[in-house]
């Protein structure tokens, strides 16, 4: 592991530029102020039910996510560079899904090997063939990206389902401007609260061509036992819009409606928040009690537009991860401004021999994982965590993707031992409907025990306020 | 608004008042207990707790006998009964996340932080002393959120769905309380009751929180088993008789009807039932049998909660 670029202090000890005020302010702070504001923003967080649900752990079935008061910066130049390969990335995972789902141009170019597509569990072949409102498929995308050096930037994954975390980048937000609006005063520090508005003219930009008039866009939950369901509903208040459940919605005369208190109301676009495979019995999995039955057919017909597209999963499947410079340079014709963390495949012999020999000192990742768990971090492992580790790998290598231990950047965060230096990765918002958006900043995700690279909440991660300065 | 979110808002505020309700009969409960035990046996006075609470099949079915830890235990913390004052602060904090969108931060919050100190309080800290602290916190916490719905709610139909759960789950639990002890209501030959008849009566009274308004009321020294028995069906000025009830089942109908520009059976329900409590008088309903008429209403309120649910399209 290389040594860890610290976002504050840099490579010589000097302060980087973005952080000069925040350095000063941290010097002013007494630990009784500190104290304090944590208090008080775990009071707000938890008055307001800004909670995550964590599964199989019945004792604390409503967690906060920790919150840290020390904000993570950029500055604008930075984030220039960083939004453009952001947006080349998303135009690039726009077309790919289009492509993959009409004349598989990339496959016939054998830049993707076809068995890894259509042998895929996130291909869906029911939208072989549909074309989407402005043939947008994922419409709002989230990158997770890590920065080891000054000027080093890894895209980490690609979350094109249903990503979350935007409610925590605004509350957060909030939070820092309620507790400390000094800091807010003296520089000019990029808004993030205009999302939900911006979110709401991205789902209406998107309805379907057979709607007149002014669309109705619903959001559709699984209801208050996700883990996201304060999001949801977080999100459904902010743009003004009904947080819908599946029996909140049927399709009748072709068309979808709600069920209200008065005469059933028509429903344009459904930003849904349920996996594909439960969201119409009828054409998906027919057990499921939370979808819509019937709604795939409306969305096929062009009734309705369903944002993400069903599908949109095969972009960000880790075993296409690997592809993605190639997908970029071959729908933009540019080389990709972000690069991809080197990656070792399982399933390829060679790369499956190099993992064995080298698994003290890599990451390793289930391919179709999320949320952290089933993974190895090489270098904070036991010997025999390792061993069994192994074990797993070789009954199953193609299930496993592997990546060198990146010394992850660190930003000053407090913990119970005062203030130190924690690793944190990145996921900004990108919204594609009219126009492509990308939210300056994002939510940034800390690692808050003392060397862990993991910054999933599910794992004791906590979140931090994302500054972009304005020039 | 969704179906849902309005049948989200009836239960939100069904429960909340059930919690309510349910730390008011405890209260009388654990009064009746300290007395001494010349008078009666505990056990029936915990019996009777169940039973105006609607609890005692649920409870006959765990417990073999009745004891005052089980009792207190199953009304309280079991949230295999979900009429005990936990099982109602969840189902109401539950509703009310599913329909966040829809309330005011204040009601949000109060209900919200209600269950969040609810859910830190241990079953085996809560010994005999510590249980009218408890119960008048409870009390106090649902007297707060309905302050916040009152003070802070859009007058529209999140409103009148919130009013229409309070005041009907109001109206079957008084229906409820006079019901089980309807026998010791009835006219006598005297007016003098024995000492017995006397707690019975201050106990339904204070089951209520009306043995004060009682007197200033009446203005009268003794407790007559039929005034008492007026007060909870036909008096307007109590806040938690039947007719009242009505009254502001009505209004919040009515509101309803007005919003959105129609009516539908759930309004001649409400008002049948209505101009039934208004008109009537106590003679007529001993006659005809206090125990029969409170079979009726009580009924006719869970047929008008269908009716409302079927008309509004409640999932």
């Amino acid at each position: 592991m290389s040594t860890v670029f610290n976002e504050m202090q840099g490579k010589g000890g000097a302060v980087r530029e973005p952080y000069a005020l925040i350095e000063q302010w941290l010097k002013t702070l007494s630990p009784k102020d500190v104290e304090r504001a944590l208090k008080e923003a775990e009071a707000i967080f938890r008055r307001q039910g800004i909670t995550f649900a964590v599964y199989g752990d019945n004792q604390a079935s409503e967690r906060l996510i920790p919150f840290d008061i020390i904000p993570r910066i950029f500055a604008a130049a930075e984030w220039r560079r960083l939004s453009a390969g952001i947006e080349q990335r998303v135009r690039a995972l726009n077309a790919f899904i289009h492509d993959l789902y009409h004349r598989q141009e990339i496959l016939r170019a054998g830049r993707v090997p076809q068995d890894i597509i259509i042998q895929n569990e996130a291909f869906v072949p029911e939208m072989v063939g549909v074309m989407p409102s402005r043939g947008i498929y994922a419409h709002i995308i989230g990158i997770d990206i890590v920065r080891v050096a000054e000027n080093e930037f890894y895209v980490l994954e690609d979350n094109c389902r249903t990503p979350s975390g935007v409610s925590y980048m605004l509350e957060d937000r909030e939070a820092m401007m309620y507790l400390f609006p000094e800091l807010f005063s003296q520089q000019r520090i990029a808004p993030v609260e205009n999302y939900p508005a911006m979110l709401r003219q991205t789902l209406e930009s998107v309805a379907p061509a057979a709607c007149k008039g002014e669309p109705t866009v619903v959001i559709l939950t699984p209801g208050i036992h996700n883990s996201a369901f304060f999001e949801h509903a977080f999100l459904a208040d902010e743009m003004g819009v009904e947080l819908c459940e599946g029996n909140d919605l049927f399709v009748s005369d072709g068309y979808l409606y709600m069920r209200t208190t008065q005469e059933p109301k028509r429903v344009d676009v459904v930003y849904r928040r349920i996996d594909d495979a439960y969201l119409d019995p009828l054409t998906f999995r027919p057990d499921s009690a939370i979808g819509v039955p019937g709604i795939f057919d409306l969305y096929r017909a062009g009734r309705v537009t369903l944002v993400n597209a069903p599908g949109t999963g095969i972009a960000d499947d880790k075993s296409i991860y690997t592809y993605i410079p190639d997908v970029i340079e071959f729908y933009t014709g540019e080389k990709p401004l972000l690069k991809n963390v080197p990656t070792w495949r399982c399933g390829e012999k060679q790369d499956l021999a190099y993992v064995l020999d080298h698994l003290p000192e890599l990451v390793v990742k289930e391919v179709h994982g999320s949320g952290g768990y089933g993974m190895l971090v090489g270098p904070t492992s036991s010997r025999r965590e390792i061993e069994e580790f192994r074990h797993r790998l070789k009954a199953r290598p193609k299930n496993y993707i592997a990546q060198p231990t990146l010394a992850l950047s660190a930003v000053p965060t407090f913990t119970k031992s005062g203030v130190a230096p924690r690793h944190v990765d990145l996921r900004p918002f990108v919204l594609s409907g009219d126009r492509v958006r990308v939210t300056p900043g994002g939510l940034t995700r800390v690692a808050l025990k003392k060397n862990s690279l993991v910054v999933n909440s599910s794992q004791g991660g906590g979140t931090k306020d994302t500054w972009v300065l304005e020039d | 608004m969704l179906g849902r979110t309005a049948s989200s808002l009836y239960w939100m505020s069904r429960y909340m008042e059930r919690a309510e309700n349910m730390a008011r009969l405890l209260e009388v409960g654990y009064r009746i207990s300290l007395m001494p035990g010349a008078v009666e046996g505990h056990r029936d006075e915990w019996r009777s707790t169940l039973q105006s609470s609607a609890c005692d099949l649920a409870y006959a079915e765990k417990h073999d006998d009745i004891t005052a830890a089980k009792v207190i235990q199953f009304l309280i913390f079991d949230e295999d009964n979900p009429s005990s004052i936990r099982a109602s602060i969840k189902t109401a904090r539950n509703n009310g996340r599913a329909v966040r969108t829809a309330l005011t931060r204040d009601v949000w919050e109060s209900i919200n932080s209600t269950w969040n100190e609810l859910a830190q309080v241990k079953p085996s800290s809560m010994t005999a002393d510590r249980l009218p602290v408890f119960l008048d916190w409870i009390k106090q916490r649902v007297m707060s959120f309905r302050g916040a719905l009152l003070g802070t709610m859009l007058r529209n139909d999140t409103y009148y769905f919130s009013q229409l759960g309070n005041f009907m789950e109001r109206a079957d639990n008084t229906a409820r309380i006079l019901d089980v002890k309807y026998f010791i209501l009835l006219p006598k030959a005297t007016d003098v009751g024995s000492d017995l008849d006397m707690q019975q009566w201050a106990q339904i009274l204070r089951s209520v929180s009306a043995h004060r308004s009682y007197r200033w009321f009446y203005r009268d020294s003794k407790y007559r088993p039929w005034m008492i028995a007026e007060f909870l069906i036909l008096k307007e000025e109590m806040p938690r008789s039947l007719v009242f009830t009505y009254y502001w089942t009505n209004m919040a109908l009515d509101g309803l009807g007005q919003l959105y520009g129609k009516r539908y059976d759930c309004h001649d329900l409400a008002q049948q039932t209505y101009q039934r409590l208004k008109s009537g008088n106590m003679e007529q309903i001993f006659q005809s049998g206090l125990h029969e008429f409170l079979q009726d209403f009580i009924t006719a309120n869970a047929a008008l909660s269908q009716s409302i649910a079927t008309n509004y399209n409640f999932p």
